[in-house]
């Protein structure tokens, strides 16, 4: 069991500037996940921790202890790729227990540990085939009980269930999670797919462009996202995002999305925090969640007429395109609820739902947000 | 544009069965995804209805001509794969006019430049024209195979899983792309896909494969609503539907687990014939006045909604709850479900209707 501090850790590839003063601590005990798209400076932060790469400054802290200059054998940690790197040669039962081979731990103490994996693992059926013979997912539960074998103080994870087809993804990701809590080994976990990281961990670190963007709670990031790019880039279906512009109207306040592409109104809080923050209403930018947009069959007060577009049913609830002006907004509805693309329908924008953003550095705008 | 028809079609791999009397058809202009695990055949019948591989029996017709023994490039189809396959050392331009090169098709050099421009306008990739294809992100390169399809105006375009290789993020918009392009240009399109949600966003029907049999063609709606056996209830739909065995006893079905009883009335089993009991996470209800107790085991957190999984004895439901319901694990709950959104499945596995 291990706590983890990465301190002003920078790493360069060449030219190419791939982990910028990243500072992170994952507590004992932790299930965190790094999050971000291709090339973000994810699987570079996680193999830094592993000691599969050089930092160029700064420090990593296992319990305390300085480790970016001990070899990776040296870290007590272990490490799950996504292609699982199985020995095809071995059976399952040698591939779990080689770690313990190699550190000449007697036979019946392996056999125990080996067995205690696989049991946890429920693998125990498949000690004796080869990698060869098994699916994906036993393949890489093989992998991950090699890993696991040795009890190491922190379990490092690159896109374990990446290569498995989306259902096995699926099962395998609650298998995680059970083990997780079950045996409490500190977990770094990386992955492109916000659903996985919504699900698994315990506080999600949103990574772009090798800067850290966001760390908190799947809570956190999906309703207070600290910037654009957060909030675009966990939830699913993507948050809708326009430029807008505030006016006042009467008691109340207009909101006009992009370039007069419609307008709605609002009455509540919003005004009065606009008011408040004494912000310039240019430089906006809005997001809001498909189930923020609130769509109805009938005109009503507060709502505005848009046409469908797109219905994409995916069994438990639908996702609409409503044509808005020049733009396109999401909207999540029950199932069936817009009959077929072309329909007339009325929408309005859930204000407790409304993320603004300052449009140039992407920030969110908290004193508006009231969150 | 063209309509698709297989017609009791087998296909063998040595001893190994890979499709097992296929019997479908695609609509001119229709969107139409094959779903179904690894291995369960969706590859093969792609191939086939290319001309990459021959069926031991059976019929392929497209536009009502028999094609069985027409080779690929006779067919008119094309193919887009996971694995982009471009030209990496040529430009964008290059690999679109490439299909359009052989001296067979005839093409004036001004048709060719008018369709090229026009595919890389339909598929965003203007821009991007004299780059080298090798330079492109991935959803770049995808984007370049599929106007690489278009820019041969094929009858058919057959895509063999083209977003897998992709982002998540990435494959969410190029999922709303593809189904706007395929309204767009009218086309037939058969896509081949693992992931259910590909398959019910984009679709008009979905064929379900298994095991190289193809076990229910629908809507998505039909396919979702209506699962034909108990493969199907557990493929579609995320987080898979909640299974639980039961057996008929009088003229009901009845949940056997614990002390559940949840009777339903059902016809076309015998008493004490094995059943199973499904309802979906989105069915299960969590309040004070429902009327199983259970145990929250696990709360996952997606966002809009929360996946709560109940316990109850060895019962592991799981149901979908709105984020802002606060729920904890370990806390005692109660729950329950509308009787009329269970679904039944015979011991062979297949749905049986309510009396």
């Amino acid at each position: 069991m291990a706590e983890i501090i990465l301190r002003d850790v920078e790493k360069y590839f060449g030219e190419h500037y791939v982990i910028r003063q990243l500072n992170l601590q994952i507590h004992d005990r932790e299930f965190v996940v790094l999050l971000g798209p291709s090339g973000c400076g994810k699987t570079t932060t996680l193999r830094a921790i592993a000691g599969l790469e050089e930092i160029d400054r700064g420090h990593i802290l296992i319990d305390g202890r300085p480790v970016q200059n001990l070899q990776a054998a040296d870290r007590d940690i272990a490490f799950v790729f996504q292609l699982y790197a199985l020995y095809p040669h071995l059976t399952a039962y040698e591939n779990i227990a080689f770690p313990l081979r190699a550190a000449r731990i007697d036979r019946s103490e392996t056999d125990l540990q080996v067995r205690r994996v696989a049991a946890s693992l429920g693998i125990e059926h498949l000690l004796s085939s080869r990698p060869s013979s098994l699916s994906g997912g036993d393949m890489q539960r093989v992998a991950i009980g090699r890993a696991l074998v040795r009890r190491p103080k922190a379990l490092l994870m690159d896109e374990p269930i990446g290569a498995l087809d989306a259902k096995l993804r699926e099962g395998m990701r609650t298998e995680l999670k059970r083990l997780h809590l079950k045996n409490g080994a500190t977990t770094v976990y990386v992955t492109h797919d916000q659903t996985e990281a919504m699900a698994l961990a315990d506080r999600i670190a949103i990574m772009n462009d090798g800067v850290l963007q966001q760390v908190g709670t799947p809570t956190v990031v999906y309703h207070n996202p600290a910037n654009l790019f957060v909030a675009q880039f966990v939830g699913s279906p993507v948050m809708n995002v326009s430029k807008a512009a505030l006016r006042s109207s009467g008691a109340g306040i207009k909101l006009v999305l992009g370039d007069e592409d419609g307008e709605f109104a609002f009455n509540g809080p919003l005004p009065s925090r606009v008011a408040e923050a004494g912000r310039s209403n240019t430089d906006l930018t809005i997001g809001i969640r498909p189930e923020g947009v609130l769509v109805a069959r009938q005109p009503q007060e507060g709502f505005v007429p848009v046409t469908a577009d797109i219905v994409e049913p995916l069994g438990a609830y639908d996702i609409v395109d409503l044509k808005l002006g020049n733009q396109w907004l999401r909207a999540r509805t029950s199932s069936g609820f817009v009959g077929s693309s072309g329909d007339l329908v009325w929408a309005r924008l859930d204000e407790l739902q409304l993320h603004f953003f300052d449009t140039r550095t992407g920030t969110s705008l908290a004193d508006i947000n009231g969150a | 544009m063209a309509k698709v028809r297989l017609d009791h079609v087998t296909k063998l791999f040595g001893s190994k069965t890979a499709l097992d009397d296929i019997s479908l058809e695609i609509e001119d202009g229709q969107f139409f995804v094959l779903l179904g695990p690894t291995g369960a055949g969706k590859t093969t019948t792609l191939r086939l209805i290319a001309g990459l591989e021959r069926a031991q029996s059976g019929m392929i017709s497209i536009a009502d001509r028999d094609v069985s023994n027409w080779s690929a490039a006779e067919r008119d189809v094309a193919l887009v794969l996971q694995q982009y396959s471009l030209y990496p050392r040529y430009t964008v331009r290059e690999n679109l006019v490439f299909p359009l090169k052989p001296k067979s098709r005839g093409l004036a050099p001004a048709e060719i430049n008018d369709r090229v421009a026009k595919a890389a306008k339909i598929v965003r990739i203007e821009h991007l024209l004299d780059r080298k294809t090798d330079r492109l992100s991935g959803g770049e390169m995808q984007r370049v195979s599929i106007g690489r399809a278009i820019v041969r105006r094929p009858r058919i375009f057959l895509m063999d899983e083209p977003l897998s290789n992709l982002d998540a993020k990435l494959r969410e918009s190029l999922r709303a792309e593809l189904k706007d392009l395929q309204t767009k240009l009218g086309a037939t399109f058969l896509f081949v896909t693992h992931d259910q949600i590909e398959a019910m966003s984009m679709a008009d029907k979905i064929g379900v494969l298994e095991a190289g049999r193809l076990v229910q063609i629908g809507t998505p709606g039909e396919i979702y609503n209506c699962p034909a056996n108990i493969f199907v209830a557990g493929f579609v739909g995320s987080p898979a539907m909640n299974l639980m065995n039961g057996a008929v006893r009088a003229d009901r079905a009845v949940a056997v687990a614990e002390e559940m009883s949840v009777l339903l009335r059902s016809t076309e089993s015998a008493l004490g014939d094995r059943v199973t009991l499904g309802v979906r996470a989105e069915d299960v209800r969590i309040g004070p006045l429902e009327p199983y107790p259970g145990r929250v085991h696990d709360v996952e957190n997606h966002g809009a909604e929360k996946i709560v999984t109940i316990r109850q004895g060895d019962l592991a439901l799981r149901a979908t709850v709105n984020a802002k319901i606060p729920i904890a694990i370990d806390e005692p709950v109660r729950f329950g479900w509308d009787l009329g959104r269970m679904h039944i499945f015979g011991a062979d596995g297949r749905r049986l209707s309510r009396g």
